[in-house]
């Protein structure tokens, strides 16, 4: 009753090609940026917007990244974190050193750059597969962290290899640098999530999009139909990266202010892994999900006992939101393997029968 | 309609945390701590210390000037992007902050500065923040790294009968593999140019802490002179114990201040005697304050953790620092005529802050905290010296006197880092004169 | 130039000039091997059985040697301690198989293997929770000087280690070659559906060979425990189990073993002779781009079983 795709009429192949065919559909989902652009911005505070929105869209970004290249292509990869690095760290190269370029650009070619690392360290995932894969891009973790660390060149010099990011403009307001306001950043990160949301959306149903599919389901039966794997699997590698680059330089621009090399570590690769599964394997839409859950579940688990008036010490606390963060993944992959996405579903499939069931 | 009620909830949650923090009839002295992960065992004393100094000082003089201090402490877990999250969370009316962690304190060195909030890094962070005309809102005294590295030169000098015996020396420099262990390598290369000796770097994983094995095996091979560690966490144990181990002479063993604490040498326990380490605070509890320390807090069971902590290395630098806070409070509610001090009040104090012996004495804190004098200009005080304390197999002794840092060398490269930082960040030195 | 030099001359005109050095430095990279590969067994058990690849075994070392700590420091007799820590650790393999695994039969391999770091942060958690952030020293008279042969160093702590992994290798071997467990545990790991078929009782099988690799992981625990002291960056040696996992291949117990001598051994040479040309701390990924190279030969890892691709 409430969902319906019946009686939504195509007359032209564009709209019956559109990104989002189903008239619902996209009346939720421009509802949903214009309520991301217009209404939260205004009643967000320091806190909300500051803290916790915009490491939540930061890695969203990143777990679209790497739902294109684990959820659409199977290829499963703990590099994330490197890969993020890698842009962070060209882009505050670029951002220092070639100023006058702006901001954006300087992101993006921070994930052009990561592109390129990925195409590099995805080199081996055409001889070699699953969990030896997984291991294997560990080497990249390691080794790009190791670099960014060990020459100097990147991070200009400067002296703890924690440089600061300089303020920069985006029109002629300020997006990163403690002047900027919080508004600001947020803004910046949301277009830059809207975009590249809509854009893996976009190219998950393209050809490129539908090699990686039949290269994830079967690559022996898809290079037999004609997929090339060599294209698709480097392709998934190259644009994954491209997301985790320009979320990681964001990371560096909009959120912590520095570059440092503790943010993007293998813990930050797990998380975003965790992300991708909790939220579902192959939706985009779970990816903001996934982030979502695993950014703010441990903040609220270390405020809820202040909320509900429970006095307990700072290590319990964290004791505690460690463990049940623990348990509560266990609880998700068991009662729903395939992440919220599927959960959001069989929402939709509820309202659409809603109020007669059968 | 469903989304905006959403929103609105969430916005009602968000009040409510800002109202937590913003109760205004107290001090809020928030204390970023890591009482868990892989850096805990230094993580632990320090915010023990730190609470305890606190509690003391709301149960004997009922807060300061009226108004009791409020320490909320926040697990960062040692990472950056929590320290930042439990920052925003807590800010709201604070006064100070001290992360005990470089990552962090990097990382909030521009945001308290919009904010107006001073941050006191007590013997850690950015050095170069020493600088207080670009740095108005960030405070290092009592020293720097720098400083120390100097300082822990001059020992060294001093031990082999003058500075001209460095020459040729061959020193290994063992430090974690981060912000804060390369901090003080730009101080050494200037070293090295001056008195001539050699020095090899040796950096330690912070993934891996305890795989030390190559490195020690290089030590073996090179036979330094000295050796000198910058470390945290379990790095500092496991160098230590392989230092034993391949029979390193320990009393040629130098820690930095943050490889100062017990931890560092009790699992080794006698066979590290001789290890040193630099500090800048006293050790034990043979001090007046620890009479009141013992009647307030601990015989009254309002110990933070378990207690065991006090006394040790790490809980007395918390509490040197929980002193210089209260100092700067009391110096500040003087200057602004007003109890309820702002952050921007705190400011104006820290850079006021002059303890010289006397106040150190009434403070019952003689020789456990250094005295110190900040100015607008240098926030590293006036007196960035070192102790040099040893293990006696089961306990630190201080053996030496105070060790003046060469500040001749370090303060240009401090200001000309700190002039670099201010040109590409966009910011105009204010004029301390 | 000079950088050139550094790599493909200086260290060998090392290695020629000082062979004592060289022996030292390979021996010490062969005991560190070999403490690698303690942890590598317990994956390659767990691996071998249920298909699961088990990130949380690095975070049972540490649990396995917190309870062992805490429960002497409490003040049980070491063997009392032994035995009760055995207990938990059979209890976990329990739980694990009950709560988890139970309700995961027939899911993707990658789900199964987030469970497991969702375990890790369990036990993490929970064993900090217990027993504090703390360093504990373990003391259960394990031998933990050095010898001097000639000049070279040979720490004693690790020689007993290599002897304690090889009798655990040989225990293993005769446990799953005679005894009737042994045998149904190589049913399942040949053949989930074959076995079940033939009346193999598939979550007992889980619950023995999660066991033994908490006992494993206890073993590890405490050989790395009363080397390095009992402290949560013990979990990170997970991570370093890895590479020798991927080198020996996941099925295989020499395997691992093996493994972790290759490993050892080069990533202590690549950083003695090679790091400072780098800047050192390069075996931090050395022992990762060994096992990669290693795999472009051989995608299977060493011992690995042969991949047979089926359409």
């Amino acid at each position: 009753m409430f969902y319906r795709e019946a009686g939504d009429f195509k007359t032209s192949y564009a709209a019956d090609q559109s990104i989002l065919s189903i008239k619902l559909d996209r009346y939720f989902v421009i509802g949903l940026i214009a309520f991301g652009v217009i209404v939260v911005p205004m009643i967000g505070n320091d806190y909300w917007l500051g803290s916790l929105l915009i490491p939540v869209l930061v890695l969203s970004i990143a777990a679209l990244g790497l739902n294109i290249l684990t959820g659409y292509a199977g290829q499963l990869s703990l590099g994330t974190g490197a890969f993020m690095a890698t842009g962070a760290y060209m882009a505050y190269k670029v951002a220092t050193n070639l100023a006058f370029l702006g901001a954006p650009v300087a992101i993006i070619i921070g994930g052009l750059s990561a592109a390129f690392a990925g195409v590099l360290f995805g080199l081996p995932s055409l001889r070699i597969k699953g969990f030896y894969l997984a291991v294997t891009t560990l080497a990249a973790q390691f080794f790009l962290l190791w670099l960014f660390t060990h020459v100097d060149w990147f991070v200009n010099y400067s002296i703890s290899g924690v440089p600061s990011i300089p303020p920069m403009e985006f029109f002629g307001v300020l997006i990163s640098g403690a002047e900027a306001t919080t508004e600001a950043r947020y803004l910046f990160v949301l277009g830059f999530a809207i975009i590249l949301g809509l854009a893996a959306r976009n190219l998950a149903r393209c050809k490129m999009g539908r090699g990686w599919m039949a290269i994830r389901d079967m690559d022996i039966a898809a290079e037999i139909i004609g997929i090339d794997p060599l294209k698709a699997k480097l392709s998934a590698f190259a644009i994954s990266s491209f997301y985790c680059g320009v979320a990681g330089a964001l990371w560096a621009f909009c959120f912590i202010n520095t570059v440092e090399p503790g943010a993007y570590d293998i813990n930050r690769s797990f998380q975003i892994l965790f992300m991708v599964i909790i939220g579902g394997l192959g939706s985009i839409l779970g990816s903001f999900l996934g982030a979502a859950f695993i950014v703010l579940l441990p903040i609220f688990l270390n405020n809820a006992p202040q909320w509900i008036g429970l006095n307990l010490t700072s290590d319990v606390i964290s004791h505690m939101e460690i463990m049940i963060f623990g348990a509560l993944i266990v609880f998700f992959l068991i009662v729903e393997p395939h992440g919220l996405a599927r959960l959001w579903q069989i929402a939709k499939e509820k309202l659409r029968r809603w109020p007669f069931p059968y | 309609m469903k989304l905006k009620a959403l929103g609105m909830l969430a916005g009602a949650a968000a009040m409510s945390i800002a109202s937590f923090a913003a109760n205004a009839a107290e001090l809020n002295v928030p204390s970023l701590v890591y009482r868990t992960g892989p850096y805990a065992s230094g993580g632990i004393p320090l915010a023990d210390g730190f609470a305890d100094y606190f509690t003391m000082i709301n149960e004997r003089d009922g807060g300061i000037g009226g108004l009791k201090v409020k320490v909320e402490e926040c697990e960062t877990g040692y990472k950056t992007d929590r320290g930042v999250e439990c920052y925003d969370r807590t800010k709201e009316g604070a006064l100070v902050y001290g992360p005990y962690s470089t990552g962090i304190a990097y990382a909030l060195i521009e945001k308290m500065t919009a904010d107006k909030i001073p941050l006191l890094t007590m013997g850690y962070g950015r050095t170069t923040a020493a600088d207080g005309t670009v740095f108005p809102y960030v405070f290092n005294f009592p020293s720097t790294y720098w400083n120390q590295a100097t300082a822990i030169f001059n020992f060294m000098g001093g031990e082999l009968g003058g500075m001209d015996q460095l020459k040729g020396k061959r020193v290994a420099y063992i430090y974690l593999d981060h912000p804060y262990g390369k901090e003080p390598i730009p101080t050494l290369d200037k070293l090295v140019e001056k008195y001539g000796f050699t020095y090899d770097k040796y950096p330690v994983a912070p993934a891996s802490m305890t795989e030390q094995k190559s490195i020690w095996l290089q030590i073996r091979k090179t036979k330094p002179d000295y050796i000198v560690m910058w470390g945290w966490g379990a790095m500092r144990e496991t160098a230590v114990k392989e230092a034993t181990n391949i029979r390193y002479d320990m009393s040629k063993f130098i820690g930095n201040w943050w490889s100062a604490g017990e931890e560092v040498a009790t699992p080794t326990g006698e066979r590290a005697k001789g290890y040193r380490a630099a500090t800048f605070n006293g050790v034990g509890m043979d001090y007046p304050l620890y009479d009141d320390m013992k009647k307030y807090v601990y015989d009254a069971g309002k110990a933070s953790g378990d207690g065991s902590k006090a006394g040790t290395v790490l809980y007395n630098r918390a509490v040197v620092n929980a002193a210089y806070i209260h100092e700067t409070i009391k110096l500040a509610q003087e200057m602004s005529g007003k109890a309820d001090i702002s952050g921007e009040d705190m400011q104006k104090a820290m850079e006021q802050l002059d303890l010289d012996a006397a106040d150190v004495k009434a403070m019952g804190m003689t020789g456990l905290l250094p005295p110190v004098k900040v100015t607008c200009a240098n926030h590293e005080g006036q007196n960035p010296a070192v102790l040099i304390q040893e293990w006696t197999g089961s306990e630190f002794k201080i053996v030496t006197d105070w060790i003046p840092a060469d500040t001749a060398m370090t303060r240009p490269l401090i200001e000309s880092d700190a002039a670099a930082y201010a040109k590409e960040q966009g910011i105009t030195p204010r004029s301390c004169s | 130039m000079e950088f050139l030099y550094s790599i493909f001359v200086t260290p060998f005109v090392e290695m020629w000039t000082a062979p004592e050095f060289l022996a030292e430095v390979v021996l010490g990279g062969l005991m560190s091997g070999i403490m690698y590969s303690l942890v590598a067994l317990g994956f390659v058990l767990i691996f071998k059985a249920s298909g699961v690849f088990n990130f949380a075994q690095g975070v049972m070392v540490l649990f396995a040697a917190l309870n062992f700590v805490g429960l002497i420091d409490a003040g049980l007799p070491i063997v009392v301690a032994l035995i009760a820590t055995i207990l938990i650790m059979v209890a976990l393999a329990f739980a694990i198989e009950r709560v988890v695994l139970r309700n995961l039969v027939n899911q993707e391999h990658i789900i199964l293997f987030m469970a497991t770091i969702g375990i890790a942060y369990f036990l993490e958690g929970l064993g900090e929770m217990i027993w504090g952030g703390d360093v504990r020293p373990l003391n259960i008279g394990l031998p933990d000087d050095v010898w001097f042969v000639g000049d070279i160093l040979i720490q004693q702590s690790e020689v007993f280690a290599a002897a304690v992994a090889g009798s655990l290798v040989i225990a293993l071997s005769l446990f799953f070659q005679y005894t009737r467990t042994g045998r149904a545990l190589r049913a399942v790991a040949d053949d989930h559906q074959a076995a079940l078929s033939v009346g193999i009782p598939l979550n007992h099988i889980w619950i023995v060979v999660w066991a033994v690799a908490g006992l494993v992981a206890l073993v590890a625990g405490i050989m790395w425990g009363s080397k390095f002291w009992v402290q949560f960056s013990l979990s990170t040696i997970a991570l370093k189990a890895l590479p020798v996992l991927i080198l020996g291949g996941f099925t295989s117990i020499p395997g691992a073993i093996i493994g972790g001598l290759i490993i050892g051994a080069g990533e202590k040479v690549a950083e003695v002779f090679w790091g400072a040309a780098y800047g050192g701390a390069i075996e931090e990924w050395f022992a990762y781009v060994l096992a990669l190279i290693f795999l472009f030969f051989r995608p299977q890892g060493l011992f690995g079983e042969k991949i047979i691709e089926r359409v």
